[in-house]
């Protein structure tokens, strides 16, 4: 069965329809995988019933010719996406045991298209983190391994379930969401390749919130044609959430391998930190090389206000957090912390139920909203936003198609190492991928090679609002030049 | 205004006379059947936590989504205070945590809101009119509840009407008595319910008040204000202002100061104490949530709505008075709640004649048909006689089928036996005697009868009513009245 | 700007958090720290600039005024830690 498992999803799409194998078969290889896998830590909770149960269905749909565009395909679920009768924590304590009577719009469009759910995976509390490790059920390891060595490496965060699982093969792809670059660092740091739609692209509804003028759902597979299948799947317009767009859902997947002659493709000059490491550097311009051998058009582009949009994303992103996070108070679901009075029962849940990264920023953010700093900060903070905006608006006005960056400053790293000390440390992890979130724009993650260490690197390429297609078409270029990367299986024989 | 403009109120203090200067924030429910931002019901009552959707109960993820027949209502509201509609608005969240509050914020709108600045004119007795600045008005989510008294140790949460659409409409500090504050909220409430944009049931909370009082030597600098909260009663309100203007003005008067607080009215011992549980600070840490864009629609939305609108109490009142004649004290009696409105409306409808009788039947609505309807506490929706048959009696006296005495007869008739009034006088032959002959012997007889009388009369004509009286009497109330003066004072030489 | 131990309460406080006094030095230095990352903002000029409500830039639909939801407190409150007859229950309110 250990080939069911290393197929990409458009593979295993032919396989079900040629009845090569059976949805079932393909989801107990998997569920036999995650098993033997439990090392990596990538699943909160495995749900092998009800994969078993909607395989089943699916195989009886198959053989009707009913099967959707995701028939028989075994997936995981980020524990931020609600997902009915089946435990939902976000990773957080104080959600508990938290069981939701309702299932996220983006999950019931997978079953809709006949996906199967193998369980919910693991990510940073909240969605707050770069590598995985704020997580109330404890830190996932990444697949990878420096070439000689047993430390144990974060997969990035805070989809470090998704991105961990997607690598070790455990699941075909994934949910995942990105505040600040939680897709596409995860996927860097795992080689896998991870879509971070337009902001509206995909329906927030269900999905446990973390700054809801960032957050956006998307997929993490291990080919830019799985990600456009997945995705496929996953946007579109949904009157529950306000925010998302009436706008029609594009085949994806016929963007990937169309020719991306004649595109120009913007290097923003501000991307190129001081001090950044050589082979990421070698990295960022290999890419360019591959998309120019392709028959793209390089521009040297200025995104000035690049270096403001981390700091702003600390004021932005924990201001709506704060009150995103207030209705966690013991009072209608998850843990509760008795007190004497309602005071006290607030004070002592929200104490005992936040871990530290989470309580750090809901402080954080609540100064920042409280009297007489609104201005100062917040307001501050969306206005150097528009400007940011204004930057990529302007770069895409002068005919660019494309923007091509490095997608982390680093390649993976021990679990423990950073951000101990100074919190700082970690979030410069995001340099390159919050911009995109402060814009509201789409981006992608494509592993593109390897570090000194064998650890693997990924690019990342911004597109337009809405312009997902160009993305996928761009990332196979990048995909067909590096080739793919798959970890060695260490953790454990699979059954 | 000014040659109208009452004097404020004072009150009398031991440093001499007091000026209060009043506020209101009241929140008024908007009418809609679904709440502001779910699809759960806006019905009154109902089972603990039954009109509640999973939006309401601020369950993670949930996001809402604005209904359009609030914003409707909030624009219609906001064309029938005479206020400035923005086209964009914005709606922004204010922090608190409370346990009636599940998200732990409020959906409300704070920099920008739906509507701008407006005004009321508000009716006092004599004549006598105050206009009153509305500054804004906002839509927000109302809270659930809490209930103490289903345990001795834990309070129940409720969120059936957590969600609800709530109007704020703040008022400008420009009301001076609680006789002009009561009369500001009657006003208001008669607006909201003119508009249908309000149900106005202060007994169900679908209108509450929030009083903001403070005192000033007349002309003076304002004084520190404290706010009295959530009052669902006119006479409350009126109540709270006279309480705590006399408390401001005893501290200050003792040397004290007034601190900035929020306080409860307490209806029973009739005065207001300091809400200890809200003392701390407030910090709401207001910022536009981002969950939702801003609000806007176009100029031809709202003057679509504009064009729309009801006539209004204050136009209908001027349309009364001017078209058929009526006080304007009798016609802000009768446009003062929308259902007296309507209901003389309807008995206009009804006359044959309306240019000549529109007076005369404001005239029986109000004393007449009022009058009764509030000795047996009924309410109008409850009268026994409908428009149709006052319309009728009105007919009846305007072309002098019947006396007025008579119509009191045949109104006692109707009220309590139904029926049709035209054919009641006919079946029953209360009709008006006009016969000039008949009429002529009665005054005869009387006249013969009593010759001390008639040499009075001679000399003091007022006294002809003795004989008008007399024959009324002996005709039964039927003799054309008219007909009896003009023959009298022929006969008696007067 | 930088933070005192009184604000950190204040603010642990405001965000219903309990903080021991333990704490305070501690969470003093972090917020003291993301206080100082973010403080570079303060030499970009904003002026004229107005700030970002919705990063898409769309009109906002609108709900017809239809009763399609509730009528499911089980639903709402089956994740309850304590209920009574489909209340929450919470520490007694004093108002
Ligand atoms: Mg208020
Ligand atoms: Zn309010």
């Amino acid at each position: 069965m250990t080939d069911l498992t290393s197929m990409t999803i458009a593979e295993a799409r032919t396989g079900l329809a040629r009845k090569s194998f059976t949805a079932l078969e393909l989801t107990d290889a998997h569920l036999a995988a995650m098993e033997a896998a439990r090392s990596l830590n990538a699943f909160v909770l495995e749900t092998p019933d009800q994969a078993r149960a909607m395989a089943g269905a699916v195989d009886a749909k198959i053989a009707k010719g009913e099967g959707g565009p995701l028939a028989g395909i075994p997936l995981g679920i980020k524990d931020l996406f609600a997902t009915r009768d089946v435990r939902t924590t976000a990773c957080s304590k104080i959600l508990g045991n938290f069981v939701p009577p309702y299932e996220s719009t983006v999950t019931s469009q997978l079953w809709r298209d006949g996906a199967v759910m193998l369980g919910k995976l693991n990510n940073d509390e909240f969605a707050m983190g770069s590598s995985n490790e704020t997580s109330c059920f404890g830190p996932v390891v990444n697949p990878w391994r420096r070439e000689g060595s047993n430390t144990a490496l974060v997969p990035g965060g805070s989809s470090g379930g998704s991105a961990s699982a997607v690598a070790a093969l455990l699941c075909m792809g994934a949910t995942a969401t990105d505040t600040g670059g939680s897709i596409r660092q995860p996927a860097a740091f795992t080689a896998t390749v991870g879509v971070k739609p337009t902001y509206g692209r995909c329906s927030r509804w269900g999905i446990v919130a973390f700054a809801s003028s960032l957050d956006q759902a998307g997929p993490i597979a291990r080919t830019n044609r799985d990600a456009a299948i997945l995705l496929r799947s996953m946007a579109g317009h949904d009157p529950k959430d306000t925010t998302s767009v009436d706008r029609a859902v594009p085949d994806y997947e016929a963007a990937i391998g169309k020719s991306v002659k004649g595109m120009k493709i913007g290097i923003p000059r501000e991307y190129r930190l001081d001090g950044m490491p050589a082979e990421i550097e070698k990295l960022w311009s290999e890419g360019a090389a591959w998309l120019k051998a392709a028959g793209a058009e390089l521009v040297d582009v200025s995104l000035p206000h690049t270096k403001y949009a981390l700091p702003a994303y600390y004021i932005v992103a924990p201001a709506e957090a704060s009150s995103n996070l207030a209705r966690y108070d013991g009072v209608r679901y998850g843990l509760r912390v008795p007190g004497r009075s309602i005071g006290e029962l607030y004070e002592n849940t929200r104490a005992a139920g936040f871990g530290d990264e989470v309580r750090r920023r809901v402080m954080i953010g609540t100064y920042v909203l409280s009297a007489g700093y609104y201005d100062a900060y917040y307001l501050r903070a969306q206005k150097v936003r528009t400007l940011i905006k204004r930057d990529f608006e302007e770069c895409f006005a002068s005919g660019v198609n494309a923007i091509l960056t490095p997608a982390t400053p680093s390649a993976a790293f021990g679990v423990g190492e950073k951000g101990g000390a100074d919190p700082i440390e970690m979030y410069l992890n995001d340099i390159f991928t919050v911009t995109v979130n402060m814009a509201g724009l789409p981006g992608i993650a494509v592993p593109a090679g390897k570090d000194e260490q064998g650890l693997p690197l990924g690019l990342q390429l911004i597109g337009r609002p809405f312009d997902e297609e160009t993305l996928f078409s761009l990332g196979e270029v990048v995909e067909q030049a590096a080739g793919r990367f798959t970890p060695p299986n260490w953790w454990g024989a699979k059954a | 205004m000014n040659a109208s403009v009452k004097p404020a109120k004072l009150i009398k203090g031991q440093t001499g006379d007091w000026e209060v200067v009043i506020g209101l924030e009241v929140h008024a429910q908007v009418t809609s059947k679904s709440k502001l931002f779910s699809g759960a019901s806006t019905e009154f009552g109902g089972e603990p936590n039954s009109h509640v959707s999973l939006v309401d109960a601020a369950m993670p993820g949930m996001l809402p989504v604005i209904n359009e027949e609030c914003v409707r209502q909030a624009v219609r509201t906001g064309l029938g205070l005479n206020a400035k509609i923005n086209l964009r608005s914005v709606f922004d969240r204010k922090n608190y945590f409370y346990a009636d509050s599940p998200q732990g914020y409020q959906i409300s709108q704070y920099k920008s809101p739906v509507v701008g600045e407006g005004e009321v004119v508000v009716e006092l007795g004599g004549g006598h009119t105050v206009t009153v600045g509305i500054e804004r008005l906002h839509l927000e989510q109302d809270a659930g509840k809490l209930l103490h008294d289903q345990s001795p140790t834990m309070s129940c949460v409720d969120l059936n009407r957590c969600g609800v659409a709530l109007m704020e409409i703040v008022s400008r500090p420009d009301i001076r008595d609680a006789e002009q504050a009561k009369a500001y909220v009657a006003k208001l409430r008669s607006i909201l319910r003119y508009l249908g944009t309000c149900d106005g049931d202060m007994e169900k909370g679908s209108l509450r008040a929030d009083v903001n009082v403070s005192v000033r030597k007349p002309g003076g600098p304002l004084g520190t204000r404290c706010e009295i909260k959530n009052m669902n009663s006119i006479n409350f309100i009126g109540q709270a202002i006279e309480y705590e203007a006399r408390r401001q003005i005893e501290i200050i008067e003792d040397g004290g100061i007034i601190e900035q607080e929020t306080r409860l009215f307490d209806p029973d011992k009739v005065e207001t104490r300091s809400m200890r549980s809200k003392e701390e600070a407030h910090d709401y840490r207001y910022f536009p949530d981002p969950d939702l864009l801003p609000l806007e629609f176009t100029q031809s939305y709202v003057d679509e709505l504009r064009s729309q609108l009801p006539e209004l109490p204050d136009q209908k009142k001027a349309r009364f008075i001017g078209g058929f004649g009526l006080s304007p004290y009798d016609a802000g009696v009768l446009v003062a709640e929308r259902e007296s409105a309507d209901f003389y409306e309807a008995v206009l409808a009804g006359l044959a004649d309306k240019a000549r009788d529109g007076k005369l039947a404001a005239n029986w609505v109000i004393n007449e048909l009022f009058g009764r309807l509030n000795k047996e506490g009924r309410d109008i929706a409850a009268s026994p006689v409908s428009a149709a048959q006052l319309a009728a009696i009105v007919d009846l006296i305007g072309e002098a089928t019947i006396s007025g005495k008579i119509a009191k007869d045949l109104f006692e008739i109707v009220w309590t036996e139904g029926g049709d009034p035209r054919a009641l006088v006919e079946a029953r032959g209360m009709k008006q005697v006009t016969d000039l002959g008949a009429i002529e012997k009665v005054i005869d007889d009387i006249i013969a009868a009593n010759p001390d009388k008639v040499a009075q009369a001679k000399a003091k004509p007022q006294l002809a009513g003795w004989f008008v009286g007399q024959v009324m009497k002996s005709s039964g109330g039927k003799a054309n009245p008219q007909a009896v003066n003009d023959l009298l004072k022929a006969k008696l030489g007067i | 700007m930088s933070v005192d131990a009184a604000t950190v309460r204040r603010i642990a406080h405001l965000a219903r958090i309990a903080v021991t006094e333990a704490e305070v030095p501690h969470l003093q230095g972090e917020l003291n720290a993301m206080l100082a990352f973010v403080e570079q903002l303060s030499e970009v000029n904003v002026e004229g600039v107005e700030p970002m409500t919705s990063v898409t830039p769309m009109a906002m639909k609108k709900r017809g005024d239809v009763v399609n939801d509730g009528e499911i407190a089980d639903d709402v409150v089956k994740n309850a830690p304590e209920t009574q007859n489909h209340f929450f229950l919470v520490p007694k309110v004093v108002e």
